[in-house]
């Protein structure tokens, strides 16, 4: 099992993101290492985990998103990793990154009009589950 | 001749590189905009082999999922079974014993060795040493794919990794192999190691080539052998290890300037390291039954879980979030390629379009992890 680094978990409003993010990046956060999205049905989560390569502390942001209003301040100004995975968020759950340099589709093709990793993405030739 | 000269006209024009160009390692397609032969723009494309796993995994129960991780990065398959596995166990907070920690790490360091194989004699093929060495490259990593054919019945896809345990223990006479691996592995990576390090074209072609600084490397979140060839020194396996690594004595080789020989050299360097963990671990694995005493039927508590592990390519992380059934809510799986491959536009700019076939090569990067 691993030997777990000081991890901290922190839910704020979206309003206070980037405000929250660049007080990381000068507490020496360097390392945006995975930023995610999960759709809880009613609202969506977004997921950044941030490590230090100083200290070796690991925090996770997490903020939710109405469906209604999805946007966000991009943190690819501050770290340049957040460019794709902001990207990749916006092509698979249409999360707009508002002042992203580069918001395009990124797995998928341009012209599609879905998100495919939202639950209410449905195909009939996805497997059915069994219950178990 | 004036006359002529002040007519010439000169223009940037677009290049298309890719999806088929057999320098790209898989479907990747780059755009790259050129003034004569220096690169002044680089625009990566992906998403050619997106087969959607993170959809799918919402859709198989957790064990049904072990097999779609030998498709990410497939020339490292039981790095991702492994990084999979131990994800899940996180999620469960569950442990396994330690004769299947033991054997975990003797497969992913063996993995790791084969996967460096593969990485560093393709990245020669890119820089025109046509053949030789990836032949030399395939017969070394050879015994390996034989020895995992033999402890799991598979060559590419091993699907071996069990979430709280192994598929099956090891064969009889598996420790006795493995042994005879490292010891003819040693002089055959030396051997590697000479072929390309005295040769004056390669060394040309490398050396000072596609320089990624330590910040640059951190801030795009480079991980794996890049980012330690940038002089960070930053190994999972040592400053958060997992499974049993804090046991066995290895260094963190790094490099100093960043380059495409660093990184080579890096690869070199760790492939020499991970033959240590192995000799240590075969030399002290301990007895017990390693195969997987819970059901295939897995239901952890709901809950979010986030574990990375150190593949061969670099930093590989499950996020994982569990609605408390037998199928995860949501998988996003966050491959070291993925962050490697995006620095690539930034080193390109500059350099000359010859240069851009040696920097990619020198990521080493694997289409599948990146697209998933």
């Amino acid at each position: 099992m691993a030997v777990d680094a000081p991890e901290k978990q922190v839910e704020i409003q979206k309003e206070a993101l980037l405000e929250a993010a660049r007080r990381l990046f000068s507490e020496g956060f360097d390392n945006l290492h995975c930023v995610t999205a999960v759709d809880k049905n009613d609202s969506i989560e977004l997921v950044y985990i941030f490590y230090s390569m100083g200290s070796r502390a690991c925090t996770i942001l997490k903020t939710r998103l109405a469906l209604n209003d999805l946007a966000v301040e991009s943190l690819a100004n501050i770290w340049r990793s957040a460019d794709w995975l902001e990207r990749e968020v916006y092509d698979l759950f249409g999360v707009k990154f508002l002042n992203h340099p580069n918001l395009k589709r990124i797995l998928n093709p341009d012209d599609w009009d879905v998100h495919p990793l939202r639950k209410s993405f449905e195909r009939p030739d996805i497997v059915k589950k069994t219950r178990y | 001749m004036e006359a002529v000269k002040e007519n010439l006209q000169t223009e940037e024009f677009w290049v298309n590189m890719g999806p088929q160009h057999p320098s790209t390692h898989g479907v990747l397609y780059l755009e790259v905009k050129l003034s004569g032969e220096t690169v002044v723009d680089l625009i990566t494309h992906i998403g050619y082999l997106h087969r959607g796993m993170e959809k799918i995994a919402e859709n198989r129960t957790y064990t049904q999922f072990i097999p779609f991780t030998d498709r990410l990065d497939y020339i490292a398959s039981m790095g991702n079974n492994l990084g999979y596995v131990l994800a899940v166990e996180k999620l469960m907070k569950t442990e396994v014993n330690d004769r299947a920690k033991y054997i975990r790490v003797i497969i992913a360091e063996l993995q790791r060795v084969a996967s460096h194989l593969v990485g560093i004699t393709t990245f020669a093929q890119d820089l025109g040493a046509f053949a030789t060495p990836l032949f030399y490259g395939f017969r070394e990593r050879e015994k390996i794919v034989e020895l995992f054919d033999e402890i799991c019945g598979n060559r590419l896809t091993y699907n071996y990794m069990r979430i709280g345990g192994l598929q099956f223990d090891l064969p009889k006479g598996a420790d006795e192999k493995i042994r005879a691996i490292v010891k003819y592995m040693r002089p055959k990576i030396d051997d590697l190691e000479s072929l390309f390090s005295s040769n004056v074209i390669f060394t040309a072609r490398t050396k000072g080539v596609g320089v990624l600084t330590k910040e640059k490397a951190i801030n795009y979140s480079v991980t794996g052998p890049n980012l330690r060839a940038s002089g960070v020194k930053w190994d999972l396996r040592k400053d958060e290890p997992y499974l049993c690594y804090d046991r066995f004595n290895f260094d963190i080789p790094t490099g100093a300037n960043g380059d495409s020989w660093d990184r080579y050299k890096v690869r070199i360097e760790e492939m020499r390291q991970s033959l240590r963990i192995v000799e240590q671990a075969i030399g002290g694995l301990p007895d017990g039954d390693p195969t997987v005493k819970i059901g295939r039927i897995i239901k952890p508590e709901a809950g979010a879980s986030y574990m990375r592990t150190e593949a061969p390519r670099g930093e590989l992380g499950f996020y994982i979030v569990s609605d408390g059934s037998a199928y995860p809510y949501r998988m996003k799986i966050r491959s070291p390629s993925f962050s490697n491959l995006a620095v690539l536009s930034e080193l390109s700019k500059g350099i000359k379009v010859a240069d851009v076939v040696c920097v990619l090569g020198s990521l080493d990067i694997v289409m599948g992890d990146i697209d998933r």
